[in-house]
């Protein structure tokens, strides 16, 4: 090593960025930028405002003094944690013992029992409400069920947060239950445990942070969720129909931010234990774990059918009763059957244009965040250095889950509906609502996005950086193929919420872009029940379309593609 | 340590210029020091292989050669030009993965062909290059199938192909071997040893399999703990291992506790033991090394020198040999002693447990390492 002569040997290599490097990090800004833009921004400006008065002057927590001494609001805290407490108890329970029977016994019809539970997802949370009403309102058919109790109140709440968030939770713990370990129920049957003592020395714990998880789950979106407790709430106030009756009832956005900002905090909690939950899940899955393979048992296979038979007909008749309210003349006098309240023209929230709005801010959503949101995942993942930058890109990408639909749409307002903003030409137009569905929704596609690139072999864009290729034709050649079952799910989850989604659209859509979601909330605030329901179920119908045109896709590339995704 | 500068004095590299060369590389991850101020040399047309136990740096190193995980300090110049900093878009490698990192939705035939393109090569030459790459890597019937419905030999051979496909100054393997099974591997370290004589391309294979270092390298650098322990030949790293670490990681290596007794005597115990006077480089308690294939059994009348008594307290039967556990109360410690006897001279001698023997140790098979282990 003669030659060498190091006169400063401590000199720290300062890597050089290729211009494939620069490229993706300008992605990655620009969309980075996108989420300062459409989230980060706008939360400050709301924050900001829950310290102004009705005029825009600083008042300090005068506000929040307020409202902490007004039990009509206050109250609202202990109503909303109440009902998500009781609901998240009720769905983990029977979400556990449907996955359960999915995962773990031998009965029929399992795929029938798996499509038939993921109903809830393709309806606004509107809809659930309005068919209660007509099960257990005033004048409900199976009324005498509650032996004089109301549905309007926290019964029905509960009752109809259950329905809604049942498929959230049956996923999550789906997925928990299904990566068990076959060998130590090996094990623990050679050691002659009892059976009850399997299920809670092995099932229970393999599956707890799946629990835990869902659980935590069904609390974010029950306590955020504004569908059920406006439609069948009655007067059992809680956070987020108070957010929308402070800013559309009373005008009054100042009490409105400070709502939102009190509505922020266990979603923010829920979010970040749901977050540590979910990476101890990640470590416990083991490589070597053999998949358990459920053993036939007459009796057991046939109790749980019967339960999950049981949770389908609960689903089934719900819309059912929402689909027979719309096709009848009227309820309960009239039952003979007509398209009268189909004529959505003739009502409040929009008419028939609200329903094609629907469609081209679904369609967009779906275009757009896909696009978005995966190019930002690859950009994140699969960059070189520049590490600060991708960690603030991460932040604000998980971000979204811990907002309340509503509290974003507030923040908007406040945002883009200031004139010196140059992003205020949106205001009031459709890109505004797809810009607000895709951010609200954005953390889920980006997980989805990053749990598919993280599958990839980490040495691709190794192999094409000393090929000299440029990114780019990694990208569109090998990754987007590669990933795309997965951009597939993204695009159809944006398309579905975007459909059903009120919360995030509700304080900015304006008359020329009505959406049928809000439609089905507008004209059961105007008393038509029926036409709301029948709105209700065109959304259903529709993403019940989608979801079929999505599996068509999905197996006819999944039958082209087998070639080389056989393994 | 100090300063790890590998010596380099092998045939190999004589008068010719370093093709690759690293100067006090560093890399740190956070607290931890993968690779602590490595400088090694590397000649055009070498195969040199890095090897060591897992965690060693190897990796790192290769990595930081290729500009995949740029080094923390140092130096690496390739070809005459620093290249320290690039990204390795901007150097010249090829590079395969254990994982083979093929592309899974493209055929044989494109994945061969990704790395030709947009270099404005016309349709036909691409494909020409490609049929020509086929041949040299004996798949030419497979052009039109994908990844996955080849074998992992033949995925690796393909790997192989498309990293070689632009004629990179420098190829780098990365444990390319060990997601195969046996059998598949010895095949294929010959067959990549015949193909990188053939193209005469430098290569640089990291392994942490000392077969595949033995039988493919012209240079073994021995890692242990991200520093180099020793640059050598595979033969002079077997016969002559630096360090305790080199000798006890390639291959089997006896340590036993002795002293210094003299200018050509070691003492083992009360096994007094003749060596080569220039191995003597330290005083007083040593630790005498030699390898298990070494040690030789005496039979009939015929007396060796350096030879002691053992007994036979095991043999495992391994083939084409027998491993023999010995004890031997002479050397006075309760170290065991591995020979490894062959099938004929166990069967000429009736050799079995719980035997006692004469053994011997050549005096230039000894080895001395300072202190004791």
């Amino acid at each position: 090593m003669a030659e060498v002569t190091n006169s400063t040997p401590l000199k720290v290599v300062k890597p050089k960025a290729s211009r494939d490097d620069w490229t993706m990090r300008a992605f990655m800004v620009m969309i980075g930028a996108y989420l300062l833009i459409a989230l980060a921004f706008p939360l400050y400006i709301m924050l900001s405002k829950s310290f102004e008065n009705k005029d825009g002057v600083f008042i300090g927590v005068e506000n929040y003094i307020k409202y902490f001494s007004t039990p009509a609001l206050f109250n609202s805290i202990e109503n909303s944690v109440t009902i998500s407490i009781i609901t998240m108890v009720i769905t983990v329970t029977l979400a556990f013992i449907y996955a359960y029977a999915l995962t773990r016994s031998c009965m029929r019809f399992k795929g029938f029992f798996k499509i038939m539970a993921m109903i809830p997802i393709l309806v606004p949370s509107l809809l659930p409400g309005i068919g209660l009403i007509y099960m257990f309102g005033k004048q409900g058919y199976m009324k005498w069920l509650l032996f004089g109790e109301t549905i309007y109140g926290p019964l029905g709440i509960v009752i109809a947060e259950v329905f809604f968030t049942f498929p959230h939770a049956l996923l999550i713990i789906m997925t928990a239950l299904s990566i068990s370990d076959a060998r130590l129920y090996e094990a623990a049957t050679v050691l002659r445990a009892p059976k009850w003592k399997i299920f809670w020395t092995v099932t229970l714990p393999s599956a707890r942070y799946g629990l835990i998880s869902a659980a935590f789950v069904v609390f974010t979106l029950v306590i955020t969720d504004f569908g059920v407790p406006k439609v069948i709430g009655g007067q059992y106030n809680v956070l987020a129909v108070d957010i929308y009756k402070q800013v559309i009832g009373q005008q009054n956005f100042s009490m409105g931010a400070v709502v939102s900002v009190v509505l922020l905090i266990p979603a923010i909690f829920a979010f970040f234990i749901d977050r540590q939950v979910q990476k101890k899940q990640v470590a416990q899955l083991s490589a070597r774990a053999v998949p358990f393979e459920p053993k036939p048992d007459s009796k057991f296979d046939a109790l749980m059918m019967s339960y999950s038979g049981f949770i389908v007909l609960i689903i089934v008749t719900i819309l059912a009763t929402c689909q027979f309210a719309a096709l009848v003349k009227f309820w309960p006098y009239n039952l003979s059957l007509g398209l009268q309240h189909y004529n959505f023209d003739l009502m409040d929230g929009g008419g028939w244009d609200s329903y094609y709005n629907s469609i081209q801010m679904a369609l967009w959503t779906a275009a757009v965040g896909t696009t978005v949101v995966f190019t930002g995942a690859y950009m994140v993942e699969k960059g070189r250095g520049f590490q600060q930058g991708r960690t603030l890109f991460q932040f604000l990408a998980m971000m979204p889950m811990a907002v309340p639909g509503m509290v974003l749409g507030l923040s908007y307002i406040f945002f883009f509906n200031n004139p010196d903003n140059p992003f205020n030409f949106i205001y009031g137009t459709m890109a505004i609502l797809v810009v607000s569905t895709v951010t609200h929704f954005y953390t889920v596609a980006h997980l989805t996005a990053m749990t598919a690139l993280k599958q990839m072999d980490k040495e691709f864009e190794s192999v094409s950086q000393s090929l000299q290729q440029p990114f780019y034709k990694m990208f569109l050649k090998v990754t987007v193929p590669v990933c795309s079952p997965a951009i597939l799910e993204i695009a159809i989850y944006l398309f579905v919420n975007a459909m059903t989604t009120v919360s995030a659209v509700v304080f900015i859509y304006s008359y020329h872009t009505q959406l049928a979601s809000v439609a089905v909330l507008n004209m059961d605030d105007a008393g038509d029940i029926a036409p709301a329901a029948a709105m209700g179920m065109m959304i259903f119908y529709t993403n019940a379309a989608a979801r079929l045109l999505h599996a068509v896709v999905s197996k006819y590339m999944e039958k082209k593609t087998q070639a080389w995704r056989q393994r | 340590m100090s300063a790890n500068t590998a010596d380099i004095r092998v045939e190999t590299g004589n008068g010719q210029k370093p093709y690759l060369t690293a100067s006090n590389l560093t890399k740190q991850f956070g607290n931890f020091t993968a690779l602590s101020d490595i400088s090694l040399e590397i000649y055009e047309g070498e195969f040199v292989c890095f090897l060591g136990p897992s965690g060693c740096g190897k990796t790192t190193l290769l990595r930081a050669i290729a500009g995949l995980d740029i080094q923390t300090f140092g130096t690496v110049t390739q070809g005459g030009e620093d290249v320290s900093s690039l990204p390795p878009s901007e150097r010249d490698f090829g590079i395969v993965f254990q994982s083979y990192a093929l592309f899974p939705n493209l055929t044989i035939h494109k994945n061969i062909a990704f790395g030709l393109e947009n270099r404005k090569l016309p349709r036909a030459d691409i494909d020409k290059r490609v049929n020509e790459l086929l041949e040299l890597v004996g798949l030419n019937s497979q052009a039109d199938k994908y990844p996955a419905q080849l074998s992992g030999g033949q995925q690796q051979r393909i790997a192989l192909a498309r990293a070689i496909a632009t004629n990179p100054g420098l190829l780098l393997l990365d444990e390319p071997l060990s997601a195969l099974d046996a059998k598949v591997r010895a095949h294929l370290r010959h067959e990549i040893k015949e193909l990188q004589r053939t193209l005469g391309v430098t290569t640089i294979m990291v392994t942490h399999d000392q077969e595949e270092a033995l039988t493919m390298a012209d240079r073994i650098v021995v890692m242990n703990d991200g520093v180099i322990e020793q640059v050598g030949s595979p033969l002079e790293i077997y016969r002559h291992p630096a360090s305790a670490f080199v000798a006890d990681f390639i291959g089997t290596m006896n340590f036993v506790p002795g002293q210094v007794n003299g200018s050509d005597t070691l003492k083992m115990g009360s096994v007094e033991l003749k060596c080569d006077p220039e191995k003597i480089t330290e005083r007083g308690n040593i630790t005498v090394a030699f390898r298990p294939e070494n040690l030789l059994v005496q039979e009939g009348g015929k007396k060796l020198p350096n030879a002691f008594e053992a007994e036979v307290k095991y043999m495992e039967f391994m083939g084409s040999f027998f491993r023999v556990d010995l004890l031997s109360k002479q050397t006075n410690s309760d170290a065991h002693i591995k020979g490894d006897f062959s099938i004929n001279m166990v069967r000429r001698t009736g050799v079995k447990e719980g035997d006692t023997i004469t053994v011997s140790i050549p005096h230039d098979r000894l080895t001395v390492f300072p202190g004791v282990n």
